[in-house]
């Protein structure tokens, strides 16, 4: 620690802190617009200059360390001053040449009322302008259909730059032009390929790249803005959503430095148009083959009606997007049924939700994969499964030179990966001890094996689990001396884990998901509730009674025949577990629409018609009961991490046995339309014709 | 005036051979063996001794630069890169020394990098110096083939030279930004600290050091530091290669010894100012980015660093730019600020906006299309870029809109008064006898 006076108050830093962290440790505001907490430092704006005692000219606080400056003659600490009118004029003169050549049309602009440069114009601005000549005008840049650009506006932070190649590993975005003709460009006019693009939004701090699906929406001053949790992936991303009267207009990223630091996914911000399309907005009952619209009455009466047969032929999936509290409703009221047909694996992943809970957890957890020292991916691309998750490792591997291996589909990562194989047979291979990376597994104090979801949805998904288990004890990738725990499933699918948690599992004799299916098709099913299943196999039209639960008219709904409309997640309460087991809670921003209903209120409901009362009136109830039966769900904002890690044994994850040959296959072919919600918006169908687009386009070479 | 007795540059006119055996005859490569063998203790306070400031404009100590460098070489190796992209508007010194000259530039580079324990050096060349470049590459070329320098050479000390052609753009003079282009990126300043003997060139440490400097190194070094001290004053000693340009009889590249004063620079070397002393009206003394001085200051002024800096202006890389009164300065410094304005690298905001402004604003005011109130206006934009930037060019843009102003108002006052009465702005005084 260092000691230095910051405008005569003496704080004591960290050596290595800038001027500019210092000042603000000393509650002092520096006005910068270049300088990010999460990028590389530019020092190309100037705002931040301050007055170094014994400099000759002004600094840049940003890009000077405490340890490089110089004490006083008789020894004192340095003297750092923020309020002399050096600086003062210093600022004026830098937020003069700013708006020089800004347009100033914040009336027209989309980031009035969140601009920096408004801000900070007020702040430490001129009162006039002084410049009487004409501004310079910039073209526009094509980005895409997410980012909007209006470069005339560009103050050259290049913020965006610095994102692009930095975080998000695909240096797309650059600058052009020196002097005053510098431009900020993508080079060719394309979209960017990152999943992470629409972040250099939130960056930029003035009007240049703003939202395209936003633009001339509303004003940040006549939103509601709500933090909850964003349900596209499963890493449970931190969000603000900013809603107008009925209608969601946009989702923003929240910092929480254990998950999402501050950045989300494209697919998270901009899916949400999608919850106004396709809308299940009341009660449908299928009546001589066609969906009618119905009352809740009518539809309670004929889900009571499909449930009031033997138990033995009666099951029930959970899906994707599934909140934890309506799982719960579903699977009390099935087995007070005496249903024990439940499985919430609609993917097919049967091996998981046996054994202790880090059998199906992310456990070294998102934040501990900057300590880690070498990766094997298998059967996952978290590029597209997790884009964050992505940005963590590539920012792992830029500081700590973490070696990534990957068996799976061979892809750009954004970071350079040892392609160790194709399928299944490499993972035994490297069990064997046959492969080179298995020494650097060995070799790496903190090593991390991650199993994707999809990996385990194989038939031989147990045997692929056992093998990463027996890996893992292998190169001792499970340290609990060291406090971590280098197994990990990453899930993609935002309800799965709260699901398995609740246990929305087979009971004893009960079928899971495919056998389920295959007993509909064979005729040895007569219902099955659909809880907002739209991803794995569903029963052949007029095969059993199928009464699906959910939000959007997609492929869950039309094979139903009764319909019971849902609340999305942006409608309710509810409580999410991410692939880590951490438990957090997504908030109510705008109602359900039309007729639908919470999830879990119309499962009370149909309690009631079946003549088994759920014992809860309340959410608080439920959420209580839920606690209680499962504790995990008590410790909110917890993940457990590595504190399991002595437990830790492959014999309990998966089973022995022959794995096959075949190849891992992606997880989804299309990152931007895996739910129902995505497959309703337009942005992400344009992003997704986009990069299907890019995908076939010829070069020039062809 | 300096005796021939004392010139480094004995070739700086191409009068004899650029090659080899000429430069041998005229001394180079000669005991470079010697001054190896003496140790870079030695080296490196000879250069101390000698008070050699750098070449390239700001006037660092050379011997204390070197000795910046890491003492021993650890997991980074060291580099020297010299840089020879000599773009200041009126200079053109480097040039003639590696047309000419080359080898004293090769054999500097040697003993420089042996002194900062380099195995590896770079000569950054300017874009347009293309005979320049074969010049050098052929002095390359033989000092490799005599095995003077490479590898197991006969000096003992493993030793690579690269000549890299650079684009033509004026900021990759500046260190940084000159490191940057060599890596292969845009030519932008980096931020210091952390200072290029620390992480420079690839993030080792690395010395960039002008030509002339490298280039009078081995020469001092085979004198003596006492000779070369006792040229020119204290703190300002040694020989220099001025570049005098503009309105003189016989423009010139001559070797002087520091602290000549101007006017006798001018008299003996360039005939004198065009039209005769009294028709002088301004001098540029050290490259279009300093301050100008007056005829009256220029008559006693000594040409060396502290005795411009004591006028404001500053010796740069020593080229003269002589005005006589047939200039138009305003238009001239609007020229100077339309050339930092082209060059500004745009990196950060009060050189990448300010340049542009002052540029603007002077173009009017050559024309005298202005308002007074302008003048003060133009004064402090200059100084709002002047500091507050990432390298000198800010700097260099203002100085000498600021030397401008500072010398000439009255005529810049005048210009827009002349302009305003023949358009008939506003009424221009008449003499009270007129009306009646």
């Amino acid at each position: 620690m260092t000691k230095i006076l910051i405008d005569g108050t003496e704080v004591d830093v960290p050596a290595e802190f800038t001027l500019l962290q210092a000042c603000e440790a000393a509650g002092v505001e520096i006005p910068r617009f270049c300088y990010h907490e999460r990028l590389s430092i530019a020092g190309n704006c100037r705002m931040c200059l301050v007055e170094v005692k014994g400099a000759p000219k002004p600094v840049a606080s940003c890009a000077q360390q405490v340890k490089d400056q110089r004490p006083g003659p008789n020894g004192e600490p340095p003297a750092v001053i923020t309020k002399s009118p050096l600086v003062k004029k210093a600022r004026e003169g830098v937020m003069e040449f700013l708006l020089i050549n800004h347009p100033l049309d914040c009336p027209i602009c989309d980031q009035g009322g969140e601009c920096d440069l408004q801000d900070q114009a007020v702040a430490y601005g001129r009162a006039g302008s002084r410049f009487d000549l004409n501004k310079r005008a910039v073209e526009e840049k094509q980005m895409g259909p997410l980012v909007k650009t209006v470069m005339t506006r560009c103050i050259q932070c290049t913020r965006c730059v610095r994102f692009v190649t930095e975080i998000a590993g695909v240096p797309e975005i650059g600058a052009t032009g020196r002097g005053e003709d510098m431009e900020i460009t993508t080079y060719l006019e394309a979209s960017l390929t990152s999943e992470l693009s629409a972040n250099v939004i939130d960056l930029c701090p003035v009007g240049a790249l703003t939202s395209k699906p936003y633009a001339f929406n509303a004003r940040p001053w006549e939103l509601t803005k709500v933090e909850s949790i964003d349900v596209m992936d499963a890493l449970g991303s931190n969000v603000r959503i900013d809603a107008r009267g009925p209608e969601v207009l946009r989702v923003l990223p929240r910092v929480n430095e254990e998950i999402n630091e501050e950045w989300i996914s494209d697919k998270t911000r901009y899916a949400v148009d999608g919850l106004k399309r396709q809308r299940l907005d009341r009660p449908f009952v299928r009546k001589n083959g066609k969906l009618t619209p119905v009352t809740w009455d009518e539809a309670l009466a004929a889900t009571a009606q499909a449930l009031s047969g033997d138990p033995a032929r009666i099951g029930a999936i959970a899906g994707d997007l599934v909140d934890a509290e309506s799982t719960k409703a579903l699977l009390d009221l099935m087995r007070a049924l005496g249903v024990q047909s439940t499985d919430c694996r609609a993917d097919g992943a049967a091996a998981l939700g046996k054994g202790p809970r880090q059998g199906w957890l992310f456990n070294t957890t998102l934040d501990g994969v900057e300590d880690a020292d070498a990766l094997l991916l298998i059967g996952t691309n978290p590029r597209t499964e997790a884009p964050v998750l992505n940005a963590r490792i590539r920012k792992a591997w830029l500081r700590n030179d973490l070696q990534i291996g990957v068996i799976g589909p061979r892809v750009d990562l954004t970071y350079p990966a040892h392609h160790l194989g194709a399928g299944p047979a490499t993972l035994r291979e490297l069990v064997e001890g046959r492969l080179s990376f298995v020494e650097t597994l060995k070799a790496a104090k903190r090593p991390m094996i991650v199993v994707g979801a999809a990996a385990l949805a194989r038939a031989d998904g147990a045997q692929i689990l056992r093998l990463a288990g027996k890996l893992a004890a292998a190169v001792g990738a499970v340290k609990p001396a060291e406090d971590w725990n280098g197994f990990n499933v990453l899930h993609t699918a935002a309800g799965r884990v709260g699901a398995l948690d609740l246990g929305f599992l087979p009971g004893p004799g009960g079928k899971d998901a495919a056998a389920l299916v295959a007993a509909a098709n064979a005729g040895a099913l007569d219902t099955l509730f659909v809880l907002g299943a739209d991803e794995g196999a569903l029963p052949e039209p007029g095969k059993s009674t199928v009464i699906y639960l959910g939000t959007h008219g997609d492929r869950g709904a039309h094979r139903a025949d009764i319909i019971l409309p849902g609340a999305a997640y942006t409608e309710r309460n509810a409580t999410y577990v991410n692939t880590e087991g951490r438990v957090q809670y997504a908030r109510r921003v705008v109602f359900p629409k039309g007729e639908a209903r919470e999830d879990w209120a119309i499962l009370r409901a149909l309690s009631a018609r079946v003549g088994k009362t759920l014992p809860y009136d309340d959410l608080a109830a439920l959420r209580a009961r839920m606690i209680a039966e499962h504790p995990t769900f008590g410790a909110v904002d917890y993940a457990p991490g590595a504190v399991d890690a002595a437990a830790f044994d492959p014999a309990a994850l998966g089973e022995e046995g022959a794995v096959s040959d075949a190849p891992f296959a992606p997880a989804f072919a299309d990152f931007y339309l895996t739910n129902p919600i995505a497959r309703a918006s337009q942005i992400m169908a344009e992003c997704s014709a986009q990069a299907a687009a890019r995908a076939s386009a010829r070069t020039a070479a062809e | 005036m300096l005796a021939d007795k004392d010139r480094i540059f004995l070739n700086l006119y191409g009068r004899h051979g650029a090659d080899l055996e000429s430069a041998k005859k005229r001394g180079a490569w000669n005991g470079t063996r010697d001054m190896i063998g003496a140790g870079r203790d030695w080296i490196i306070q000879q250069l101390k001794d000698s008070g050699l400031r750098g070449r390239g404009g700001a006037g660092f100590p050379t011997g204390l630069k070197w000795s910046f460098m890491p003492k021993e070489v650890k997991d980074r190796p060291h580099y020297l890169v010299v840089n020879a992209d000599e773009s200041e508007p009126g200079t053109c010194k480097d040039r003639d020394i590696m047309r000419h000259d080359p080898h004293l530039l090769v054999e500097g580079c040697l003993i420089a990098s042996y002194a900062m324990q380099a195995h590896a050096c770079y000569v950054y060349i300017r874009g347009e110096y293309v005979r320049e470049r074969e010049a050098l590459e052929a002095a390359v070329k033989e000092a490799y083939a005599a095995k003077l320098i490479g590898k197991d050479n006969v000096h003992g000390w493993d030793f690579d030279l690269y000549v890299h052609h650079g684009a033509g753009a004026y900021i990759c003079g500046e260190e940084t930004a000159l490191l940057e282009s060599l890596e292969g990126k845009k030519g932008q300043p980096r931020l210091k600290p952390p200072f290029p003997a620390n992480a420079g060139l690839y993030g080792c440490p690395t010395t960039v050091n002008n030509v002339e400097s490298i280039a009078v190194a081995p020469t001092i070094l085979r004198r003596g530091a006492k000779w070369f001290a006792g040229i020119g004053r204290a703190n300002n000693t040694g020989t220099k290669v001025f570049c005098i340009s503009g309105h003189v009889n016989k423009p010139c590249n001559v070797e002087e010894a520091m602290s000549i004063p101007l006017r006798e620079l001018l008299e003996t070397h360039c005939g004198g100012v065009r039209g005769g002393w009294s028709n002088l009206k301004a001098v540029i003394p050290g490259g279009s980015s300093v301050p100008m001085i007056t005829a009256e200051q220029a008559e006693t002024v000594l040409m060396d660093f502290d005795a411009l800096r004591d006028l404001k202006s500053g010796l740069g890389t020593a080229a003269v730019i002589v005005m006589d009164q047939s200039t138009d300065l305003v238009r001239a410094i609007a020229r100077i600020a339309y050339f930092y304005k082209h060059e500004s690298c745009g990196q950060c905001t009060p050189c990448r906006e300010g340049t542009g402004w002052m540029w603007r604003v002077l173009e009017r005011m050559a024309r005298g299309e202005a308002e007074h109130s302008e003048i003060d206006l133009l004064l402090d934009v200059a100084g709002q870029v002047e500091g507050h930037t990432i390298c000198a060019l800010g700097d260099a843009a203002a100085w000498p809109v600021q030397g401008l102003i500072r010398h000439f108002r009255h005529e810049i006052e005048q210009r827009i008064d002349r302009y305003r009465s023949a358009k008939g702005l506003y009424a221009v005084r008449t003499p009270a006898v007129a009306a009646e």
